[in-house]
């Protein structure tokens, strides 16, 4: 009598009941289920929607054992404890376990959240409707508690992953259907509803709201600042970090997006497993890269004033803003989520490049709002059917054409 | 019999449940969305409704016989136009800092599309006394859901209901905020308005299975 048994024997204890599809979920989430076929012409293969999430997932694991330790390292160097890292990536001051207990026991807590609150109304709305329980939610999920800053409160979490689940997805029918990205929509929900938890120079690293209370209550301590680079760029400030520091992730930011190394690691697994699209990874880091190019053209060329608030945006040199802000993460993982893209090979080209050109316009022309890459996609869902639309018209069009050449 | 035969009772409970003019016919969606922020606009929006289409469909209805069918529509602006301005000046004259909450949305009443439906679709073919019940449960209607959105609109986004504050002080850190509680910045914008209609049209046509459309 296996696990597997067990859960096999709940299944059809609570068959026909109205916690069927729990069960199931239960089931078929460990195991493959035992009414599979077993001979005759079919082909089978393992790569149900089930386990393409978990590869996904496989592939943020390494940005939330990365988030952990940055976690902890932002910590002590904002509080003045350490000095910066110096010996690159696999230098030892960074990786230690003190970093990363800090960071865990932070983040754990975002992930239990994330999963608890957005599966139990996943689990709802299956028993409610008397569907199978969907399983989009395993990889949104993991996403949340990445693109959130690590102080957030657990509640506005709750409130938003509720507002995502059932706003971003159940409405249109669940998984597969939805038009809007639900880890995104999860974000901008808490964007919109709580901003001075999702931007500012306090939020970004452990312990600096609890530090600014304590000074608002009257304790003698320095105030700890821990912008973002986007943050500071915005307010046209000089960026302390060095693009090794960026590339690597040394950097304050939400909990998972910070290591452009890692996620583009995460990004080439995804490509050679054949799950994340390399058209739009490349296209939307080619569109990003033009209107940086542009961007550093008109600073440049001085058509933009060197006091104007958009000039130090504007003059950051083009790739740096693949290295800064979520960029690399919303393209990697968010734009190419299959449900939200385009479908078409060449629909896909024209929606990553719109992905990344937007992203640093908005980034650039809008200080207040200035994690670009979250809009831009989400703009970009909306548009995903009509690029589609427009798409497969063209390729009928042109399919007609041939065959009034071939009759006459 | 009481004070309304049951046919007339109809004409005014009718637009509160069933045949609601915001949640099931979908209209004067734009003010819904725009003036619900606070629970008093709401209501001030509300009455002025209430007061526009029970007035105006009594008058079309008195004039339905004699307004040449070409110009119908140019009569009813009139009339919209006149009863809205009277609206407009009275706020202005005892609530001037509402009317200036209200500003454009109250001169906007005369494009509300509940009115000019109300008035070609029942005043021009029913006697004065129906259409003022149906201009009183139209406007009842309308006004039933601009008060539920702005109720929660207010709460939550605000803490406060009609100005007072409910949940505690946001700044002194009192009551629910003592615990860490923030308002939601989100509901006071248009979009969340959208999201709270939407949800208020979901409950109703899940409750009710007879209005849920074929597809």
């Amino acid at each position: 009598m296996g696990l597997k048994q067990n859960l096999h024997k709940l299944k059809e204890k609570y068959e026909g009941t109205k916690a069927a599809p729990a069960f199931n979920a239960l089931h078929t989430f460990l195991y493959t289920p035992n009414d599979t076929t077993h001979n005759g012409t079919h082909i089978k293969a393992v790569d149900d929607l089930k386990r393409t999430m978990n590869t996904v997932i496989l592939a943020l694991i390494p940005l939330v054992i990365f988030g952990m330790f940055n976690a902890g390292y932002q910590h002590h160097l904002a509080f003045g404890d350490i000095q910066a890292v110096t010996g690159g990536f696999f230098s030892s001051e960074f990786w230690t376990l003190d970093n990363f207990m800090i960071g865990f026991w932070k983040i754990l807590p975002l992930i239990i959240i994330s999963y608890g609150v957005g599966l139990g109304v996943e689990f709802i709305f299956a028993i409610i409707k008397g569907h199978e329980v969907e399983e989009g939610y395993l990889v949104t999920g993991m996403l949340v508690p990445l693109i959130v800053p690590i102080d957030i409160p657990l509640w506005m979490l709750s409130v938003a992953v509720i507002f995502g689940v059932v706003i971003g997805k159940e409405v249109f029918g669940g998984t597969g259907m939805n038009i809007l990205n639900p880890a995104l929509t999860i974000r901008a929900f808490l964007f919109f509803a709580y901003p001075t938890w999702m931007s500012g120079d306090k939020v970004w690293v452990n312990g600096a709201v609890e530090r600014s209370n304590e000074i608002i209550a009257g304790a003698k301590v320095d105030a700890i600042s821990g912008e973002t680079l986007l943050g500071t760029l915005a307010q046209g400030k000089e960026v302390v970090y060095s693009v090794w520091d960026m590339f690597y992730g040394f950097i304050p930011g939400s909990v998972g997006e910070t290591s452009t190394l890692l996620i583009l690691l995460g990004g080439l697994f995804l490509i050679f497993s054949k799950i994340g699209s390399w058209r739009i990874m490349l296209s939307a880091t080619l569109g990003a890269l033009a209107m940086g190019l542009i961007f550093n053209g008109i600073a440049d060329a001085g058509w933009i004033a060197e006091g104007s608030k958009f000039y130090t945006l504007m003059s950051t040199t083009f790739w740096h803003h693949l290295l800064i802000g979520g960029f690399a993460f919303g393209v990697v993982y968010m734009a190419t989520d299959p449900v939200t893209a385009s479908q078409t090979n060449k629909g896909k080209w024209i929606y990553g490049f719109l992905i990344g050109f937007m992203s640093i316009m908005i980034r650039v022309f809008n200080p207040a709002y200035p994690e670009g890459v979250m809009l831009a996609i989400l703009l970009m869902n909306v548009f995903a059917p009509t690029i589609d639309h427009y798409v497969v018209q063209g390729n009928v069009k042109k399919r007609l054409k041939r065959i009034k050449v071939k009759t006459t | 019999m009481g004070l309304l035969s049951k046919k007339d009772a109809q004409l005014i409970t009718d637009p509160l449940t069933d045949n609601n003019p915001v949640t099931i016919q979908v209209l004067g969606i734009c003010s819904a969305l725009a003036i619900t922020a606070e629970l008093e606009a709401s209501l001030v929006m509300a009455i002025s409704v209430l007061f526009v289409l029970s007035i105006g469909n009594v008058v079309i209805s008195l004039m339905r016989n004699i307004i040449p069918s070409k110009i119908r529509i140019i009569v009813q602006l009139i009339v919209v136009a006149a009863l809205v301005i009277v609206v407009d000046l009275v706020l202005k004259a005892f609530a001037y800092e509402l009317s200036k909450t209200l500003s454009v949305f109250v001169g906007l009443i005369i494009t509300n599309c509940i009115i000019m439906g109300r008035f070609e679709a029942f005043a021009l073919a029913n006697g004065p006394w129906k259409a003022f019940l149906d201009g009183i449960g139209n406007s009842l209607g309308y006004g039933v859901i601009l008060i539920i959105v702005g109720f929660f609109r207010e709460l939550l986004g605000s803490g406060t209901l009609f100005g007072i504050p409910v949940l505690g002080d946001p700044i002194a850190k009192t009551g629910l905020y003592s615990i860490g509680y923030e308002n939601n910045g989100f509901i006071i914008m248009p979009p969340m308005a959208l999201i709270v209609l939407g949800i208020i049209i979901w409950i109703q046509r899940s409750r009710n299975e007879a209005l849920i459309e074929e597809h």
